[in-house]
């Protein structure tokens, strides 16, 4: 289809709203020049699709995803954007609502609304709780309607405090799809009542994801880190420049045996990933103009703290693919109980891939990194994926019981520093009794989970990876369009993936980037 | 600790509907009732090595034991390997008894080893059934050994029962118990009879026994609309739950006919409204306490 005819196509589609329409005009401008230069293998390996740089464009002028240090903003006001230092929780949360709309990312919406309880409490004072929750839950439902989509993310805990606990509150009570929700969970600081009230909000709408917050921090320094967008952890005051994934089953299918693709395909191919990064970190900062921006001149975000993140997917095609070339297993190889997330042997080759992984992307040194280094990713798919499971999950309605689901994939978690998940389901029956699923993320966390996300298998709010979609709006989508974004991309998702069959329904799901008729 | 194995058909890792928390179930083979609504009725007769399921297996998941192996008694034994096993439960249609050969056999120190590699995931454990008591050496031992050890003795154990425990089996338990769910099917004898095979008379002794060692957890009504009597019955019925302990859980259970392989497969299923009204029934007569299903299904 030419140019012009896909631009009229989108301009004409009956289900997309004015502002929809120009993002994916914007997207097809942007596609529309010649990509960065990069070596003839690079440009193969892309072509054939074992690496992907996510349809982030062909000239990426702004990072993937930003988190500002929203604090410090509020402290001291902004020049640029004419604001005072806020005085009060009105002013703060103005203030907030304004920013906003001027932190860029891959999606043009923020996937980062601060750590909130941290950034809002020191203007709390002298307000009663139920005023609280009284702005709280107007903010809340701003953000919803004004910035709809579900990458967004606001982190709280691991103190206990009155916002925390309001917003707990308020997203339970409103089930809204955006914005998506972390909470942070420490056993040292946390109270285990306050996890409890978390786990009961997961039973009420799938949210909130319940962060490792000892792992994520000892991960990075003392300036902190946000959870953003789909369970992707990066540094506070910085971010990512740029997403490039390796298609795992495609490295895999290029290998002899598990020893060749230890030994030659894997770094082979990371090497390609390394051009690929290097290539799209470069344009951002040398040409781009981005860090030039109020954000960074008021330091708001550093230069310094941006990290390219090094993704992998298809684990669980490329193990079960390594079994068949070097038959490792007692089991016949066509019963289900050989596979991956089934079988200890297979498990332990999938650990094993995690860790080579690790070794590579914390030895090999990049020009734009967070000191020197990416960072390694899990990456939860797209809506075009098919037939190739998002990171290191096992496929969709494959998945044994939530307890050997934990067991299976916990050993992954440690490498994965900028991010990681799983998305358990769990029947209906947990509603009636949160105390399981309070126990369940305790043991997860406890046995070494970054992250722990549940979905409850008759909740109308479903997860495609890292948001959240309403079971609901697919149908209607498909006649009359959504106001949320994200909705189209579960939609895209559940015909084109296999998401729906997931035991019960789960899906997974970064980033639908491109437009699809 | 005995060395002898508890005959298990499954084990589940984590439930939600076996008790306070999140559960690991082990549901012992064998049961002494005969439920015309059993929705699992190979649960109910041992296996009697007849072999006939062997030849029946399309993943040859079933075989005879080595006869080479020292003990000679296990050369008549059908053995079954979970690891070739589809679950076709081609073997469940031809055994003659309506048993399985898919069964588990544990010792203590084998669940122990199970129960130690789940501990940090669950509040407890629960035995459930079949008819988990007729295992009385077993689940007794099992819930000593929890009781006893360090790192598991936090776990709570329950028991989930038909009732039919003599006293001095309850007993046996009661130090190692923290509460049992029992199961009353029917208000009236004649009823308890025709839908289980048996009368109800210890059922009514050990609610009496476990309510006054403060150790009944839960007390189960499975509601069958217009087989069950508790609607009939609701004024006897309602009295005497109220006399029980104000902490003891009254959980409605809603009859579903799928499994079922007797006549009880053309009975309707329980509908969400059916529980309502019987719900409404129970509260309006001071009933407390009462917990509704989850599902429906």
């Amino acid at each position: 289809m030419s140019l012009q005819q896909k631009i009229q196509q989108i301009i004409t589609d009956p289900t997309l709203s004015a502002k929809q329409k120009s993002s994916y005009l914007a997207l097809e401008a942007d596609a529309s020049l010649p990509y960065l230069p990069v070596s003839q293998v690079v440009r193969e390996a892309m072509d054939s699709g074992i690496l992907c740089d996510m349809f982030e464009g062909n000239a990426p002028f702004k990072p993937r995803y930003v988190l500002p240090d929203y604090a410090k903003f509020l402290k001291q006001g902004s020049e640029y954007l004419e604001l005072q230092a806020a005085e009060n929780l009105d002013e703060a949360l103005n203030a907030l609502t304004i920013i906003y709309h001027h932190v860029p990312s891959v999606t043009n919406i923020p996937v980062y609304l601060g750590q909130l309880d941290q950034v809002l409490m020191p203007y709390t004072a002298g307000l009663d709780e139920e005023t609280i929750y009284q702005k709280i839950k107007l903010f809340w439902i701003m953000l919803d309607r004004t910035l709809p989509d579900a990458f967004m993310h606001v982190n709280i805990g691991p103190t206990d405090n009155i916002i925390c606990r309001t917003i707990l509150r308020v997203d339970a009570e409103l089930k809204q799809v955006a914005p998506n929700l972390t909470f942070m969970y420490d056993p040292e600081i946390t109270p285990e009542d306050l996890l409890q009230q978390a786990a009961a909000n997961i039973c009420e709408c799938s949210k909130p994801h319940i962060a490792n917050y000892p792992m994520h921090a000892q991960s990075y320094d003392q300036q902190g880190f946000g959870i953003v967008s789909c369970y992707n952890s990066l540094p506070l005051a910085g971010g990512a420049n740029t997403l490039v994934r390796l298609n795992l089953k495609e490295t895999a299918l290029r290998a002899d045996s598990s020893e060749d693709f230890f030994s030659r395909t894997l770094p082979h191919y990371c090497s390609l990933m390394y051009e690929l990064i290097e290539a799209r970190s470069q344009f951002l900062h040398e040409q781009s103009h981005f860090f030039d921006s109020f954000l960074v001149k008021e330091g708001l975000i550093e230069e310094s703290r941006f990290a390219p993140m090094f993704g992998i997917y298809g684990m669980a095609e490329a193990v079960n693919i390594l079994l068949n070339k070097t038959d490792l297993t007692d089991i016949p190889l066509n019963n289900s109980k050989s596979q991956y997330g089934h079988c200890e042997a297979a498990n332990l080759l999938g650990h094993q891939i995690s860790e080579a992984l690790d070794r590579i992307v914390k030895s090999t040194a990049v020009t734009y990194g967070y000191h020197g280094r990416a960072l390694l990713h899990s990456q939860g798919g797209i809506s075009l994926d098919e037939d190739v499971t998002p990171g290191v999950r096992i496929p969709y309605g494959t998945e044994p019981d939530p307890v050997a689901h934990i067991q299976a994939l916990a050993k992954h978690h440690q490498y994965y520093t900028s991010g990681i998940s799983e998305i358990l389901t769990i029947d209906e029956t947990v509603k009636s009794n949160p105390l399981a699923m309070y126990q369940l993320c305790k043991g997860a966390l406890n046995l070494g989970f970054r992250e722990f996300s549940a979905n409850v298998a008759s909740n109308d709010l479903i997860r495609v990876t890292g948001y959240m979609i309403k079971l609901s709006d697919i149908e209607r989508f498909k006649e009359q369009g959504s106001r949320t974004n994200t909705t189209g991309l579960g939609a895209e998702a559940a015909a084109n993936t296999s998401i729906l069959n997931r035991k019960p329904r789960v899906a997974s799901h970064e980033q639908s980037p491109r437009y699809v008729r | 600790m005995p060395d002898s194995k508890a005959s298990i058909s499954k084990i589940i890792n984590f439930s939600c509907v076996d008790g306070p928390g999140s559960r690991l179930v082990i549901f012992l083979q064998g049961c002494n009732y005969n439920c015309l609504n059993c929705h699992n009725p190979q649960t109910i007769d041992l296996c009697d090595n007849c072999g006939d399921c062997i030849s029946s297996c399309p993943a040859q998941a079933l075989s005879w034991a080595d006869d080479s192996a020292s003990n000679n008694n296990i050369a008549n034994t059908v053995v079954w390997d979970a690891d070739l096993c589809t679950q076709c439960d081609t073997c469940l249609q031809v055994c003659p008894k309506q048993s399985t050969p898919k069964t588990y056999h544990y010792s203590v120190a084998e669940m122990l080893q199970l129960i130690r590699k789940n501990s940090l995931f669950i509040n407890g454990i629960t035995v459930s059934g079949g008819e988990a008591t007729l295992q009385l050496n077993f689940i007794k031992s099992l819930f000593e050994a929890v009781k006893t050890a360090p790192d598991l003795q936090h776990l709570t154990c329950m028991v989930d029962s038909n009732g039919s425990l003599s006293e001095t089996g309850w007993q046996k338990l009661m130090p190692f118990i923290d509460g049992a769910m029992i199961d009353l099917k029917a208000w009236q004898q004649a009823t308890h009879l025709w839908i289980t095979g048996r009368d109800h008379h210890r059922v009514f002794r050990s609610l009496a026994l476990l309510a006054a060692e403060h150790k009944l957890y839960e007390v189960r009504l499975l509601h069958i609309p217009g087989k069950t009597d508790f609607e009939g019955e609701i004024e006897a019925l309602a009295d005497y739950l109220q006399q029980l302990p104000a902490a003891v859980r009254i959980k409605l259970n809603a009859f579903q006919n799928h499994g079922v392989t007797t006549e009880a497969k053309n009975w309707n299923s329980c509908t969400e409204q059916d529980i309502n009204r019987l719900a409404a029934q129970l509260t309006d007569r001071g009933v407390k306490s009462l917990f509704l299903p989850a599902v429906y299904i």
